[in-house]
C-alpha cells in the first residue's frame, strides 16, 4: 500500500460528506476495489452482501453455480418427516438486488500471484481480495467403498436437498421393525452436532410411525457434541429403540458395501434396512484447487482477518477453515462471514483490523417440541480462534421441559432470523 | 451513521470516529445471527437495532451475573468485558 493511511482517512472525510461510509479503498488500479466471493452458503451470501452494505462502492462478485440454495440446518427435520425441503430453500434474488453480481457457474482455478479466478463458464475475474466459502467435500473413497455411486444406496444427506429426499423416501418405505444405521465419522467434519440430531429426529419418526424400529449410531469417535444432553433425553424419550454405539465398542465402520447393504466394523457386519452414511470431509474442492488446504483438507487462516496462512489475499471462511474453537456451524459460518468482511474492507484502505470476537450458537432437535443448545464466544488466541474463558457452554443437564421447548422455538427463531439476514 | 460522522467532525476526532461508525465494534456482528436485523422477521428474541443503550448494557450485565434468567445469553454475555459491552450497546443504540 503506497498511500499513507492518514491521507487515506482524510479521502474518508470528504467521502462521508457525500454520504459514503468509508475512506476510499485505495486497491484497483484507480477503479473501485473488487472482492470475488466464491460459494453463495451462509458464509459467502454473509460476507458478500455486509462487504456491499458497508461500502456500497466495493465491487462484489459471487460465484455460485447453484439457483438456489438448500440450507443444511432444519434438513434432520425434513428427513424426519417434520418439515418440507422447500423451507429450507432460498434464491439469491435478494443477493443480487444488493447490487452484487452474481456468476452462476463454478470456479475451477485460482492464481493467487495475479489474483484472477477462473470460471468454467465466461471471463477470468480479477480481484483485489478474495474469500472463499466453498462449505465441505466428501472425501469420496476415504471411507472403503462409499463412492458416489453407492451415495445413492447409503445417502448421507450431508450436503441438504435430493439426498435429504432420498433418506427421507427410505425411512418412509421401511417395514416396521427395520433396523436404521447412521454411521457418524471422526472429527472434524460439518455440523458436530448433526448426526445426533438426526439421529434423535429418525428416533422420533420411528418412535410415532413405527414403533417395532430400531436405530443404531455407528460412530468412529468416543465422545460427542452434547452429549450428556443428548444421551440423557435418548433415556427419557427413546427408550430401547435408540442405540449409540462408540469407538471404543466397535462402533468404527471401516467399510461399506452398497450392493447389499453392508456395514462392516471390526467386530462384525450390519446390514440395515436403512443405512445414512456419514462419510469424512474437507474443504470444498476450490480450496485445495487454490492452495489454501493443508494436508488435513481443511484450511489454516489468521483469526483475526480469516486470510489464509498458506496465500496472501485469499480468505477462508465457514466449514472449509480451521477455526479453532469455533465448530462448522451455519451460525459460526455467518459470524465470520460478517468478521471477515469487516477485516477485508479494512485491508483495503490499508488499516489494520483490530482483534475481533465472534459468537456460536447452535441447537439441535431432540424432538420437535425438545431443544438444547451449545454456544461459544470466541477471540483471538495463540494464532487460533480460541473459547474466551468462562464463556459458552451447553444448556443445564437440570431444566424443567418447559426450558426445552423454549429452546425449540429458540431453534426456529434462529433459522428464521439468520436465513433472513443472508437470503431475504 | 452520516450523524455520528458529523458530530464527530464537530469534535476533531475525525479519523477515529468515521471508523468506529462503520465497523461494529468487537462481537457486534455476531448478535444479529439470532437478534433479527429485520422487523419482518417474528422472534421472540429482540430487535438491538435502535434498542436504548443502557438497557442492552443493563441486560448484559444481568445476564453475566445470573441476576436474568437466560437460555443462551447467560452463556454468552459471560465472554464480553464491560468495555465490549459499552461498546455493542452504544453502536446497536445508534443504529436504526
Amino acid at each position: 500500500m503506497n498511500v499513507p493511511r492518514r491521507a487515506l482517512l482524510r479521502l474518508g472525510v470528504a467521502a462521508a460528506a457525500s454520504a459514503a461510509l468509508l475512506p476510499r479503498p485505495a486497491r484497483g488500479q484507480g477503479g473501485a476495489p473488487r472482492v470475488v466471493v466464491i460459494g453463495g452458503g451462509f458464509a459467502g451470501a454473509s460476507c458478500a452482501r455486509t462487504l456491499r452494505h458497508t461500502d456500497p462502492r466495493v465491487v462484489v462478485t459471487l460465484v455460485e453455480p447453484s439457483a438456489t440454495f438448500t440450507a443444511c440446518p432444519f434438513s434432520n427435520a425434513v428427513i424426519a418427516g417434520l418439515r418440507e425441503l422447500s423451507a429450507q430453500q432460498f434464491t439469491y434474488d435478494r443477493v443480487v438486488a444488493d447490487g452484487i453480481t452474481l456468476a452462476r457457474t463454478t470456479a475451477t482455478a485460482v492464481d493467487a500471484h495475479a489474483r484472477s479466478v477462473t470460471l468454467a463458464e465466461g471471463p477470468r475475474l480479477s480481484y483485489d481480495r478474495l474469500v472463499l466459502a466453498p462449505g465441505i467435500d466428501i472425501r469420496w473413497g476415504a471411507l472403503t467403498g462409499y463412492d458416489e455411486a453407492a451415495a445413492g444406496q447409503l445417502p448421507h444427506a450431508w450436503r441438504a436437498g435430493e439426498q435429504t429426499l432420498l433418506l427421507r423416501r427410505q425411512l418412509e418405505a421401511m417395514a416396521d421393525g427395520g433396523l436404521v444405521v447412521i454411521v457418524a465419522p471422526a472429527n472434524p467434519f460439518r455440523c458436530p452436532p448433526g448426526p445426533y440430531e438426526r439421529a434423535s429426529l429418525i428416533a422420533h419418526y420411528l418412535k410415532t410411525r413405527k414403533p417395532k424400529s430400531k436405530l443404531v449410531i455407528l460412530d468412529a469417535k468416543d465422545t460427542f457434541s452434547k452429549q450428556r444432553l443428548f444421551q440423557q433425553a435418548w433415556t427419557e424419550l427413546y427408550p430401547g429403540l435408540l442405540e449409540w454405539v462408540p469407538l471404543s465398542k466397535g462402533g468404527q465402520v471401516v467399510s461399506v458395501d452398497a450392493a447389499t447393504r453392508t456395514l462392516v466394523t471390526d467386530f462384525g457386519q450390519h446390514k440395515p434396512a436403512v443405512a445414512n452414511v456419514i462419510p469424512p470431509q474437507r474443504a470444498g474442492r476450490i480450496a485445495e484447487v487454490a492452495g489454501v488446504a493443508d494436508r488435513t483438507g481443511w484450511c489454516p487462516i489468521d483469526p483475526v482477518t480469516f486470510e489464509s496462512k498458506l496465500q496472501p489475499g485469499i480468505h477462508v471462511i465457514g466449514d472449509a477453515a480451521i477455526a479453532g474453537a469455533m465448530p462448522k456451524s451455519a451460525f459460526a459460518a455467518n459470524s465470520q462471514a460478517k468478521t471477515c468482511a469487516a477485516a477485508v474492507l479494512q485491508l483495503l484502505t490499508g488499516a489494520t483490523p483490530s482483534a475481533p470476537k465472534l459468537i456460536n450458537t447452535c441447537y439441535s432437535l431432540v424432538a420437535p417440541d425438545y431443544g438444547i443448545s451449545v454456544a461459544g464466544v470466541y477471540q483471538p488466541s495463540g494464532g487460533q480462534l480460541a473459547d474466551v474463558p468462562g464463556s459458552g457452554g451447553v444448556s443445564p443437564a437440570e431444566a424443567p421441559r418447559a426450558t426445552r421447548a423454549a429452546e425449540a422455538v429458540l431453534a426456529e427463531a434462529w433459522f428464521r432470523t439468520i436465513t433472513a439476514e443472508v437470503f431475504g | 451513521m452520516r450523524r455520528v460522522a458529523a458530530a464527530a467532525i464537530g469534535l476533531g476526532s475525525i479519523a477515529a470516529a468515521l471508523v468506529a461508525s462503520a465497523e461494529p465494534p468487537a462481537g457486534a456482528a455476531s448478535c444479529s445471527g439470532c437478534h433479527p436485523a429485520s422487523s419482518r422477521v417474528t422472534s421472540p428474541v429482540p430487535r438491538l437495532l435502535g434498542l436504548d443503550r443502557a438497557a442492552i448494557v443493563r441486560a448484559m450485565q444481568e445476564f453475566r451475573s445470573g441476576q436474568r434468567a437466560g437460555t443462551v445469553m447467560d452463556r454468552i454475555a459471560k465472554g464480553f468485558t464491560d468495555e465490549e459491552v459499552q461498546a455493542i450497546a452504544a453502536w446497536y443504540a445508534s443504529q436504526r
